[in-house]
């Protein structure tokens, strides 16, 4: 499923709109999210799930081909937590 | 930033009624989670792809306990943040580090370049939240 796919099912579903006006409403609605976490904050959707947004240490690792050790910069990295609710629709 | 809140944003960005940008998050949520039971991966561009994992049985243990229990085998949704967000998301940290870290939690701040977030709070919680989603079958 990629963007289209999404944008098709609301021009599909909800009623009222076209399909340019359907893809520009689902564009916004990415926007959003993504100018949220770029700003840090988490986003909580009930029954999908949560994006949180964590901050990472530094810390030594390692180039495997290598084997030299090497620092690993401190990052903000963003992860996705599934709803208890999501899980159960995958696994019944 | 909760799915109501989401709403907002949309629904004050794009001039729609509220309600109607309500079906629409709804929508989009629920063809995902559509997709992700069919076991279809799911890709956007931009923002990240879902993909299912799936785990084997394995013998867990109950961490209060310590005893063993069985764990059924299961599928689990696996999301990889896209290119650009994860670039978007840690340079947010590069800058705040570099300009002045610190402030409270220094997280929250907005982002740069009048893509609102959402003017969040007023109705922590409206009628329109949450109620249906991905509950159904």
């Amino acid at each position: 499923m990629t963007k289209a796919d999404i944008i098709e099912s609301v021009y599909e579903r909800v009623g009222g709109y076209s399909k340019k006006e359907a893809a520009d409403i689902v564009e916004a609605v990415f926007d959003t999210l993504k100018a949220t976490l770029e700003a840090g904050e988490k986003i909580k959707l009930s029954g999908f799930g949560n994006f949180v947004v964590r901050d990472k240490k530094a810390r030594v690792g390692r180039n495997p081909q290598t084997g030299e050790e090497i620092t690993i910069s401190a990052r903000r990295v963003l992860t996705f937590k599934p709803s208890q609710v999501l899980k159960h629709a995958l696994n019944s | 930033m909760t799915k109501s809140d989401l709403i907002e944003v949309v629904a004050g960005k794009l001039q729609i009624p509220k309600g109607k940008a309500e079906q629409i998050v709804n929508c989009i949520f629920d063809s995902m989670e559509e997709s992700l039971r069919r076991g279809q991966r799911i890709e956007i561009r931009g923002f990240g792809s879902f993909e299912i994992r799936r785990y084997k049985a394995y013998e867990g243990r109950n961490p209060r306990t310590g005893d063993p229990v069985g764990v059924q085998p299961k599928k689990l949704p696996f999301f990889k943040v896209g290119k650009e967000l994860k670039e978007r998301v840690n340079a947010a940290l590069q800058h705040n580090q570099s300009a002045q870290r610190n402030s409270g939690d220094g997280l929250t701040r907005p982002a740069p370049s009048g893509t609102s977030t959402s003017p969040r709070s007023k109705r922590p919680r409206t009628e329109a939240s949450s109620s249906s989603v991905g509950s159904s079958s």
